[in-house]
């Protein structure tokens, strides 16, 4: 057993000399650096939304740099980011927050993409007490629990569609029949939570209630219940593979449904990518580039739209706008706390109260946005390009809703 | 002598490594119970050769149960759950600790009960068709789970948060890392024992040729089974200790893990050498160094590092660090070559 | 509160579904079920074919499926119909399956049937992430506008990209039949799959015949692929449940056996979709791997029953 013992030995030791020499630089703040932490989802299926938010990321931290970084103190600093890639795995997402936090030092994080990847994460930070301005997890149970260090940019996910139905019930005159099918996970259920208030509060019924495994490509089974039922509304939720895949089945199988609400229609490019069968889809969003938000950095929706598409070579979706917002969020309180304290850092963050190109921020006790609402717009077409057109709120419209949508052997 | 030496300087080295390295401390309980999981493993593929996708079934049930007792023992599980866990209640401390032991058992007997109720029906496939069988088993646990409301569904749940009046976080990544360290060893003090009784040699008995072990009179299932059992119940508290841990469990993401923990373990156990006791043991080691050390940094390119990995691996050395060292130094395995007989051999010649 | 639903369905409209709405939604399903089944059936062959020939399973077949299917989006992006991806895409994946065979499984033939099921997870894993890297992670579909046929008053609707598909699937299906009876190669890759050593004997090069064999199977997955690419979505990380399903057809159908391929595909098909009415969508993957769990236990006892009777 020498020679086995021997190599054990070496090994132990190895492991020992590799974790002591891994120096824990608590990296704060090196230099003239702020070091923020992130875990985006640069693989798994996750990976489309999750490269969104990083593009958000980087183009907010070069533009804040290369105009004058950071003030505090007298002294500037420059933003830099560490980038993990969490898989799209909840647990990993875990795991990695607990290692920018204890091994890589980091004190102020960014959050992740999706809400599930939010709620795991957000345990790890609230324990060590790291502030978390994060632009991706719109959970409503995210908000619900007390966190203290957990400010999101954006508004709960409970309120994406809500709107819709409200809508509904207004051009119907009266309840209206509900149909929905939601992926199986974190953000999609809680759309869906927020449409079964909204159906309590109108007195609405939910004929249809389906919930998409998260490999799903089909949904015809569901369709066809719908096209069985026929409801007043078709609400559809699954990040940006749902999105494809129900305007792709509703106009193979000519589903006619007078609404027909769904979600990250922008993320996916739902417009180019299904063209005229994607018309009169009502999406709803964080963010649209027609809104009249300005700020000293971006300017406004249009011109952040038109130079993040200079920069990465395609038309930003809300989730890259609220990704850029959070780092003019972290700016701001840095500048405002003075200091490059954790804690005062957080006590800044919780007075926030500005306006960006993205929207006013302002956190609730939760830590939620309250001041900026919801946006819905409709897929519309003019000869062959189609575009999503602002519907309501009605400050900004620019187009009138569509209702109902014209049935699919007038089209 | 120099066994009790190593295996004293390797218990000395885990009891004191979250003082050495405050920063790795969760790091490290990771690490504990990746082993837990490559040994137990190896109890069904290296010593039993029956290579099982379905052992993580037991890993996501333990998790969904110790949570659930953790929080359904005090309060409404059904209203912690609801709306996707926005209602929180808080655990006194000793609720709280009451729940997690109370809680860690169950995690431990009842997946073990589980195992032993579909084992008879599932170990009596052989070959890639128990393999395929398990694969779907823990596919099909992970759907399963996420469609029931009591736990969350796809929502996911939060297990219980660490207690707010005693200690800071360091407290409880000291509280986690001791727990798994204990489980990690009683793991392997418990399959070093088993594997040098009767026990242990029934399941190499199956594993070179089963049916010639029946023949012998033995019956096999009965042994097959009580493998299952064991594994199951060291996963299944592996699997608590991950949930809170971790403090979110999703479905198909933490719970029933298959693409990610699913396979790692049968990664680690056949990169340290299936059908050894040490070779899980260092295969997680290095598959966890090398995983944390390097992967991390390479933001997207780790999967294709993975990729190539588990190729090499599985095509070069398919019998792992282990299998390679005993090729190398096979005096030191005890496998004694008799000088007589060589002699005898040579002088023949 | 709303009220308890039972798959899927809330109760009140449950008994309406069953009584008035069951026959033309029956009609549906099962229709659904049998185009996606025959397109199952399609990726299901070539597994089988491989597995029956090398004895190997493969698990990158599903990221095969999918890189076929990029093929044909490329083509619809740079303005060609994707449907002549189905005659483009296999020759480009015959290649891609050849030089797999060439690089790796040529290297896991002749091994134990987990370290193929390891080393394919191994490619897969690595498909996936150079196809993000190459494509992109935008989920993207063709479109291949077919148009849509309606039956039954337009209660029931079938698209013609599936019908498409599901013709595409037989055609290509009956051809390689007859391709295996009747030509050289094809006999040798049957004898190979009968006797691979009495085949080697006998003069024929089996190590070209495996190649060969991956080659088809790939090519087949390239055909499934750009079939999907227009009637469903393409994302990097989309194989997996191909792989599955086809798995699951040729265990029910066993090896070598097309026509069983084709039933149990369809089958497959058409439990998928009734399990989505009944038991509710959550539940519909769960159903599909919970019976083929029941079927390989269900085998079991068949067999050992058998082997008692032996004795």
């Amino acid at each position: 057993m020498n020679k086995l013992i021997k190599f054990i030995l070496t090994f132990v030791s190895a492991i020992a000399l590799i974790l002591t020499s891994t120096s824990i630089s608590f990296a704060k703040v090196v230099g003239d650096k702020i070091i923020l932490g992130a875990a985006v989802s640069l693989t798994g299926k996750y990976s489309t939304n999750g490269k969104h938010t990083q593009n958000g990321y980087n183009m907010a931290v070069e533009r804040i740099n290369s105009m004058g970084g950071v003030k505090v103190g007298g002294k500037t600093y420059k933003f830099d980011i560490i980038y993990y890639d969490d898989e799209s795995n909840s647990g990993r997402a875990a795991q990695l927050a607990e290692r920018l936090i204890k091994q890589d030092g980091v004190q102020y994080m960014l959050g992740p993409y999706s809400s599930g990847l939010t709620k795991a994460m957000a345990p790890v930070t609230e324990e060590n007490k790291i502030p978390m301005v994060e632009a991706n997890g719109a959970s409503r149970s995210l908000f619900t629990k007390g966190y203290k260090y957990l400010f999101a940019v954006l508004s709960p996910a409970n309120q994406y569609l809500e709107v819709a139905i409200d809508l509904a019930v207004e051009k119907n005159g009266g309840p209206v029949d509900i149909a929905m099918a939601f992926e199986q996970d974190a953000f999609s259920q809680d759309v869906r939570l927020g449409i079964v208030d909204a159906a309590k509060r109108t007195g609405s019924k939910i004929i249809i209630d389906d919930k998409l495994p998260k490999e799903l490509n089909d949904m015809a089974a569901t369709l066809a219940k719908v096209k069985a039922t026929k409801p007043d509304v078709l609400v559809v939720s699954g990040h940006s593979k749902g999105a494809l895949t129900a305007i792709r089945q509703i106009s193979e199988m000519k589903v006619d449904v007078p609404m027909l609400a769904m979600t990250h229609c922008d993320a996916s490019k739902l417009a180019k990518q299904h063209g005229k069968n994607s018309e009169y889809a009502l999406c709803a969003a964080q963010w649209h580039k027609e809104l009249t938000y300005s700020d000293d950095f971006f300017g406004n929706g249009i011109k952040f739209d038109k130079d993040f598409n200079a920069l990465y070579g395609y038309a930003p979706p809300y989730q890259a706008a609220e990704s850029a917002a959070a780092l003019l969020v972290y700016k701001d309180a840095f500048e405002r706390a003075n200091s490059t304290d954790k804690e005062k850092v957080r006590d800044a963050l919780a007075k926030t109260d500005m306006e960006t190109f993205y929207g006013n921020v302002k956190f609730g006790d939760g830590g939620q946005n309250t001041a900026k609402p919801m946006v819905l717009f409709q897929v519309r077409c003019e000869g062959d390009t189609c575009a999503n057109k602002l519907v309501a709120p009605t400050k900004w419209a620019s187009h009138k809703l569509v209702h109902p949508i014209p049935s699919w052997s007038s089209r | 002598m120099k066994k009790i030496l190593l295996y004293s300087v390797l218990l000395i080295f885990g009891l004191v490594a979250p003082f050495l390295f405050p920063a790795f401390k969760l790091q490290i309980s990771f690490l504990w119970i990746l082993i837990i999981l490559a040994m137990t493993w190896d109890v069904q593929g290296g010593q039993m050769g029956y290579n099982t996708f379905g052992n993580i079934l037991f890993f996501g049930i333990g998790m969904y149960l110790c949570a659930g007792i953790q929080i359904g023992m005090f309060f409404p599980l059904a209203e912690w759950t609801v709306s996707g866990g926005e209602k929180t209640f808080v655990h006194t401390p000793t609720q709280y600790f009451q729940g997690f032991f109370v809680g860690l058992v169950a995690a431990g007997i009842i997946p073990a009960i589980v195992a032993g109720l579909i084992g008879y029906g599932i170990l009596g496939l052989r070959g890639h068709y128990f393999a395929i069988c398990t694969l779907a088993l823990g596919i099909a646990a992970g759907e399963i789970a996420g469609g029931i409301e009591l736990i969350g569904a796809g929502q996911g749940m939060t297990s219980p948060p660490w207690p707010k009046n005693i200690g800071d976080t360091e407290l409880r990544s000291e509280f986690f890392y001791y727990i798994c360290f204990v489980l990690m060893i009683a793991t392997f003090v418990f399959l070093r024992w088993a594997y040098t009784t009767r026990f242990g040699l029934v399941l190499n008995a199956i594993r070179d040729n089963e049916d010639k072990a029946e023949a012998m009179g033995i019956y096999t299932m009965r042994y097959k089974i009580i493998g299952w059992v064991v594994s199951a119940f060291f996963v299944g508290m592996a699997g608590g200790l991950m949930g809170n841990m971790v403090g979110y469990i999703e479905p198909t993401e933490v719970a029933f893990a298959g693409p990610t923990f699913g396979v790692f373990m049968i990664l680690m156990a056949i990169l340290g050498g299936k059908g050894t006791l040490w070779g899980p043991v260092i295969g997680a080691t290095v598959f966890h160094l090398f995983k944390e050390g390097f992967w991390t940094f390479f933001l997207g390119w780790q999967y294709v590092a993975l990729g190539v990995l588990i190729v090499v691996i599985v095509v070069f050395f398919p019998e792992g660090i282990m299998g390679w060292l005993r090729e190398k130094y096979p005096e030191k395995f005890g496998e004694v070559i008799d000088e007589a007989d060589r002699k005898a051999q040579v002088e023949l010649k | 509160m709303p009220p308890k639903f039972i798959g899927g369905i809330f109760f009140t409209n449950f008994m309406d579904l069953l009584i008035f709405k069951a026959p033309i939604l029956m009609v549906q399903a099962s229709m659904d079920g049998i185009l996606l089944g025959i397109l199952f059936a399609l990726i299901a062959y070539g597994m089988a074919l491989q597995w029956g020939v090398m004895n190997i399973i493969n698990i990158a077949q599903g990221e095969l499926v999918i890189m076929g299917g990029y093929v044909a989006y490329f083509m619809y992006v740079i303005g060609i119909h994707p449907a002549f991806g189905v005659i483009v895409s296999p020759i480009i994946m015959y290649f891609v399956g050849v030089g797999l065979y060439k690089l790796v499984i040529n290297k896991v033939v002749d091994r134990d049937l987990f370290i193929s099921i390891l080393a394919t997870f191994g490619i897969s894993i690595l498909t996936q992430q150079l196809m993000n890297f190459i494509f992109g992670a935008d989920v993207v579909v063709a479109q291949s506008n077919f148009g849509t046929t309606m039956l039954f008053d337009n209660s029931v609707t079938l698209p013609n990209s599936k019908i498409f598909s599901a013709l595409v699937s037989v055609i290509v299906a009956i051809v390689l039949v007859i391709y295996m009876k009747k030509s050289k190669l094809g006999r040798a890759i049957r004898a190979t799959a009968q006797n691979s050593r009495a085949a080697k004997i006998l003069g024929v090069d089996t190590e070209k015949v495996y190649a060969a064999t991956f080659g088809i199977n790939a090519a087949l997955c390239g055909v499934a692929g750009s079939l999907i690419a227009i009637t469903f979505t393409l994302h990097p990380y989309v194989g997996l449940p191909y792989t599955v399903r086809s798995f699951m057809i040729v265990i029910v159908a066993g090896l070598g056996n097309l026509p069983g391929v084709a039933i149990s595909g369809m089958g497959l098909g058409v439990f998928e979709e009734f399990a989505d009415y009944l038991l509710g969508t959550e539940f519909r993957i769960g159903a599909v791997f919970l019976l083929l769990v029941l079927i390989l236990v269900y085998r079991r006892f068949k067999l050992s029953r058998k082997r008692e009777y032996l004795k």
